[in-house]
């Protein structure tokens, strides 16, 4: 269980005189819930999208699945997943056309593509919705489906960032089922969130502030080092430190 | 995994509540309507006559610029000074003066003068309203000639001294003219126009990231613009000609294929520049506003409106570096010529240029990570 999937040593990313992420180092290892916490503006989606190849680090190296984020950008997507906070599905597109497109551009059967879509919409409950535009579902599915779409080609990792802003708990809590599902299936989850709560069902989090790692940890130890009774208390305690 | 990304570019087009609606109608709008308020078409020059003759030729003269319908007599001066003051006080746009012996001299020396003189305020109504005026007198040299039972060739009948314009078209149907520069006109701002709002369209929607974070390659994701956009203008281009062919019965001279032939390099021109301008803008409003300033200078300085060869030499230099001013040439050519592409490989070599140049650029302006 040890193979690290993700590494990354003194990463830095400025923007003019701000810095954004400062020198930051940690691994994930596979079959892990990497949990990436910090408050608004902290850096974690800055940070993620230099892990991911959609950003170039001013200083600092990291790798993902073996290849390195400055110079086989394109190896790493051929191998990850990624659903960002806005879900970045086509909403003048059909669910299932949404699924096809980006199974296509992965390189998949069209064969098998018909057969997974049938799969995991009989899965998530949405085959009646198969010829829905993405536009008319409501935020919840669309979150769920485009978490489906980001694993659909099975990516070694997939990035989720903040994945369920502005939905109910209960949608929440779904979503982290399907999480765990993909987990399951030997995906390895690297995720970003402010939702305290979350962070519990994490196996390893890190807390960020100011573009620095403060602490990284899994979540039992992390309430132990700080006395707390919840990931909440410990968020605060590392959050007040900073400033 | 292009054939992925057409589908998808396609389902979107088609989707869309505007562009096939504007795909139909901005041809049927542009060909029915602009060849008749885009028109440099002269009517009503009003027409300050000085007869100094007084004769029954100058009579016939008179009568017969008033019968051409383009010109409103103003007055009949007695003097040259007297036909000023009404051009001053801007009763007339034009003096046509004859002189004393003119019926003399015509009758003797087969030979007479008379002096046209334009208001150059407007232009264009100074400019053209001598031409006709001058297309007018040559008609009548020719009607007196017939007359006279005179050798019929043209080169004898010479017997007004006016300096010849328009050797072709002496009551120029200026549609005909604007036509083939409607349809490049029209060309060019549907295949530049929809390209430019697309990436930066996927920029404001979000979407782009998700397709930056997949391996898909530069070249295929551009392919995948740019194809759908090629076919909207060979489907454009279609329905222009189709128009043009049954509301003005205008056909090409030339070969159509060789005008098609034009129009695939030249799409991609306009559309690789959409993109272009699409990537590296950050919203929809900048990528309106960069794209109508490139359009405004190519189309006024492509010899859309105004002749290439009377422009200040700046302007020549630019016209040089326009596409859009190859395009046109080309058209023109093969639809009132009937050129082909033998005597056009000058602008298919500066067209596949630019082409391949915007796409280049495209290709590279379009980073998958910053």
């Amino acid at each position: 269980m040890n193979d690290i999937v993700i590494s990354a040593k003194e990463l830095t990313k400025k923007f003019g005189n701000f810095t954004a992420v400062d020198h930051i180092s940690f691994e994930v290892d596979k079959g892990e819930i990497f949990g990436f916490l910090g408050a608004n503006g902290a850096g974690k989606t800055t940070a993620m999208r230099m892990i991911c190849g959609l950003s170039l680090p001013t200083s600092g190296e990291g790798k993902v699945a073996g290849f390195d984020i400055a110079r086989e950008q394109e190896k790493i997507k051929q191998n990850i997943g990624y659903m960002s906070q806005k879900f970045s599905l086509y909403e003048d597109l059909k669910v299932w056309e949404n699924i096809r497109l980006f199974g296509g551009i992965y390189g998949m059967k069209e064969k098998d593509i018909q057969t997974k879509t049938d799969r995991i919409l009989n899965h998530l409950g949405f085959m009646n919705e198969k010829n829905t535009l993405v536009r008319d579902l409501p935020i919840g599915w669309k979150q769920k489906l485009a978490f489906s779409v980001s694993i659909f080609h099975t990516p070694k990792i997939v990035f989720l960032d903040e994945p369920t802003g502005g939905v109910d708990p209960v949608a929440r809590r779904q979503f982290w089922e399907m999480i765990y599902e993909a987990v399951e299936e030997g995906i390895t989850v690297f995720v970003t969130t402010h939702y305290m709560d979350e962070a519990e069902y994490c196996d390893r989090v890190s807390i960020m502030v100011d573009g620095r790692i403060e602490g990284l940890d899994s979540p039992e130890n992390l309430k132990e080092q700080t006395h707390s009774q919840t990931m909440d208390e410990v968020f605060q305690k590392f959050a007040r430190k900073a400033t | 995994m292009l054939k992925y990304l057409l589908e998808k570019e396609f389902k979107q087009i088609l989707r869309n509540p505007f562009i096939p609606r504007l795909i139909l109608f901005m041809p049927v709008m542009m060909l029915i309507i602009m060849p008749w308020a885009a028109n440099q078409e002269i009517t009503n020059v009003k027409l300050s006559v000085v007869d100094n003759d007084r004769s029954s030729y100058s009579q016939r003269l008179i009568n017969k610029v008033i019968a051409s319908g383009y010109f409103l007599l103003e007055d009949m001066s007695g003097s040259n000074d007297e036909a000023l003051k009404s051009i001053e006080s801007g009763k007339a746009d034009i003096i046509l003066e004859i002189e004393p012996e003119f019926e003399e001299q015509l009758i003797k020396n087969r030979m007479a003068n008379v002096m046209i003189s334009a208001n150059a305020v407007n232009g264009t109504k100074g400019g053209l309203g001598s031409a006709y005026l001058a297309a007018i007198m040559a008609d009548f040299a020719d009607d007196i000639t017939t007359e006279w039972g005179l050798n019929t060739d043209k080169t004898s009948s010479a017997l007004i001294n006016i300096v010849p314009h328009n050797k072709y078209n002496i009551y120029l149907d200026y549609k005909v003219f604007m036509i083939p520069a409607l349809v490049v006109t029209l060309l060019t701002m549907i295949a530049g126009f929809l390209p430019a709002l697309n990436i930066v369209g996927e920029k404001e929607a979000g979407t782009i990231e998700q397709m930056n974070v997949t391996p898909v390659k530069r070249l295929t994701f551009i392919l995948g613009k740019l194809i759908p956009y090629w076919i909207i203008g060979f489907i454009i281009l279609t329905i222009s000609f189709l128009l043009a062919a049954l509301i003005y019965g205008l056909t090409p001279a030339g070969n159509i294929l060789t005008i098609y032939l034009y129009a695939t390099v030249y799409i991609l021109v306009v559309s690789g520049l959409g993109l272009v301008i699409s990537s590296h803008s950050d919203t929809m409003q900048q990528a309106m506003f960069v794209m109508y300033f490139f359009m405004l200078i190519l189309i006024l300085l492509s010899g859309l409106f105004t002749p290439i060869s009377s422009m200040p030499e700046w302007a020549q230099l630019v016209a040089k570096v326009n596409p859009l001013s190859y395009f046109i040439q080309v058209m023109r050519a093969v639809y009132l010529k009937g050129s082909g592409i033998g005597q056009l490989l000058p602008q298919l070599l500066a067209l596949s240029t630019f082409a391949l140049l915007f796409n280049s650029w495209a290709i590279y302006s379009y980073r998958k990570s910053n």
